[in-house]
């Protein structure tokens, strides 16, 4: 007699396969049913992250720069002129760094955006197609160039020729930092100016030809004044992108944190205090609670240039 | 030639003398530093350790700490970057929150390096502990790179014909399956073209890991992503600002590998973008 076997309870390798084979498509099956919910709320969350960010970054400079003013006052952070963080007591007003960076950015801009939208204006509506191709890809190669390489060029080579033309003690000063902002915040001006002045309907310079008028007097009187708000949007982000530069200021302006009085003496901007003086401070000391307070005011300067230029592009896109 | 023409030709050669002024430096400066560095280049700057107080060795490990934040960066930058991308593009409607993300990725883009430094010391090294390490710094920088990862993503994505998502729609296809299917592999190659963009930033950048990640002087190799690394920006700072007599040609080649490696990601991108002209298919 055939001992007779009781399927449910022994184990084979074809029932453990076809449970293998179930489980495989049961989990395919759900998988099926949930992966799209779940890649759309990874999706919606990502959109959230941005936000989130900025967020975060204002709180936790905010959070920190409070801390800095229960023992500090308000006041004397916004009006003093001295910057002495470890004297004793010590002082932080942000007057002269501030200064530093309104005196450094300033100059840069004033050399950098004629050179920036001439340059752009020779892009746009002079230079023939492949001149035109080789010179953006210049103002691109500049635009890659890290800030740390041009702060080094200064410290080795900007910086004595100035010393030497301009007969000062040190070459380490705001317009050697100018000079190399300016050289760095091109792009950006180039790049969006060129789009601003392209950007204008060809109806407009035909109807100027149709009168008569040169491509000299259709770009100066026509092209540009209709480009403006695109070149003014250029100019902010430009602003924006030299306040906030810091390796160069940090490595060729001298790093004085006193009130300048010239362009050619050593100063120090809000980034360049930042970045030297994070490395030297005890954490949770007021000192270093009042570099979270400069960055706050750094925080503030940027975020209501790019604003500003926001609103110039939004106004040239109409 | 009448007056209105000389103007022209006066102001045309003005133009012409401002751009020269920009474009000669920049190559004024490449030169400078290829000709000082390329001396200084050898197989052994390239694949030793710093010693002597980096006055002689080479680089290897801050470029291969470079590398390594490059990866990091992209790790966690890409994917939410492209995600946010497609939720602006293909999800979100018109409405007081997607006008807040947008004005949040113009805000990003705005913020000074130093500031994502000062951010990524709080959060990441402090309050989440992870400590001066290689994913403390690789977070810092890929939030910095996220506005540029972003907008070229939105673009590429912009850039996919509207018909494509219309007839998968109309075959039956869920939202995700047009994205996923019809759309994505489309923008690909512009989303990696500004991904690679703006890698060549972060690698480039010194502020925002001046307290997250970057070591002084380290000649060894991360054994972990929560150890400290050198990295060439840093390296090159310190080298020039920090450390008294150091050989001025072992600055000026850190300075050449830099830009080299910079440029080397430029130029794959520009690869990609060109490759992906070609294979357009509207």
């Amino acid at each position: 007699m055939p001992r007779k076997i009781d399927e449910s309870t022994t184990p084979s390798f074809a029932r453990l396969r076809r449970l293998a084979a179930d489980v495989f498509v049961s989990l395919r099956w759900l998988w099926r049913k949930t992966s799209e919910p779940v890649i759309e709320f990874c999706i919606k969350i990502s959109g959230l992250a941005v936000v989130i960010f900025v967020f975060l970054i204002f709180l936790f400079l905010l959070r920190d720069s409070l801390s800095l003013f229960r023992h500090y006052p308000l006041r004397k952070f916004l009006f003093s002129t001295e910057w002495l963080p470890i004297s004793e007591p010590p002082t932080f007003g942000v007057v002269p760094l501030l200064l530093g960076s309104v005196y450094v950015t300033a100059w840069a801009i004033v050399i950098c955006v004629p050179l920036g939208v001439g340059s752009a204006m020779f892009i746009a509506e002079v230079a023939p197609k492949p001149l035109k191709h080789v010179l953006k890809s210049l103002v691109e190669i500049l635009a890659s160039i890290p800030s740390v390489v041009l702060g080094f060029l200064g410290i080795i080579w900007l910086g004595p020729v100035l010393r030497n033309t301009f007969g000062v003690p040190t070459g380490m000063c705001g317009l050697t930092g100018s000079l190399l902002l300016a050289f760095m915040a091109l792009p950006t001006i180039i790049s969006i100016s060129e789009d601003a002045l392209t950007g204008v309907p060809k109806t407009y310079r035909e109807a100027a030809f149709g009168l008569g008028a040169t491509r000299w007097q259709a770009l100066w009187r026509i092209i540009l004044p209709s480009a403006s708000s695109g070149i003014l949007a250029a100019v902010m982000l430009g602003i924006g992108r030299v306040v906030g530069e810091t390796m160069v200021v940090l490595m060729v302006t001298g790093n004085a944190p006193v009130m300048p009085k010239s362009i050619l003496q050593p100063l120090r901007t809000l980034t360049a205090t930042i970045a030297g003086e994070m490395g030297e401070t005890v954490g949770g000391s007021e000192h270093y609670f009042a570099l979270f307070a400069v960055g706050i005011v750094l925080f503030a300067i940027t975020f209501s240039v790019n604003f500003v230029a926001d609103l110039f592009l939004r106004r040239a896109r109409k | 030639m009448n007056g209105a023409k000389i103007r022209q030709h006066i102001a045309f050669s003005v133009l012409g003398v401002l751009t020269l002024l920009i474009v000669v430096p920049i190559m004024l400066v490449i030169l400078y530093i290829v000709i000082n560095g390329a001396g200084a280049i050898s197989w052994e700057f390239l694949t030793a350790a710093p010693r002597n107080g980096m006055k002689a060795g080479g680089i290897l490990p801050a470029i291969v700490g470079t590398v390594l934040l490059v990866i990091g960066t992209m790790l966690f930058s890409l994917p939410l970057g492209v995600l946010s991308a497609i939720y602006l593009v293909e999800y979100a409607s018109d409405d007081l929150f997607t006008r807040m993300i947008k004005l949040s990725v113009v805000n990003l883009s705005g913020i000074p390096s130093i500031v994502y430094g000062l951010f990524g010391f709080t959060l990441f090294v402090l309050l989440l502990h992870l400590g001066t390490s290689i994913l403390a710094g690789s977070l810092t920088l890929a939030i910095m790179s996220l506005p540029v990862i972003i907008t070229a993503s939105k673009e590429a994505l912009e850039s996919v014909p509207f018909s494509y998502r219309e007839i998968s729609l109309s075959l039956g296809a869920t939202r995700w399956q047009t994205v996923r299917y019809c759309v994505l592999p489309y923008a690909i190659p512009g989303v990696l073209t500004g991904t690679v963009l703006s890698l060549s930033r972060a690698a480039g950048e010194t502020a925002p890991i001046l307290f997250t990640v970057a070591a002084f002087y380290l000649p060894r190799l991360p054994r972990s992503v929560f150890d400290q690394v050198m990295a060439l920006p840093y390296h090159l700072y310190v080298i020039s600002t920090q450390v008294p007599n150091i050989p001025l040609e072992l600055s000026f080649a850190t300075a050449l590998v830099l830009i080299a490696l910079v440029f080397l990601m430029n130029l794959v991108s520009i690869i990609l973008r060109a490759h992906y002209r070609k294979k357009r298919l509207w």
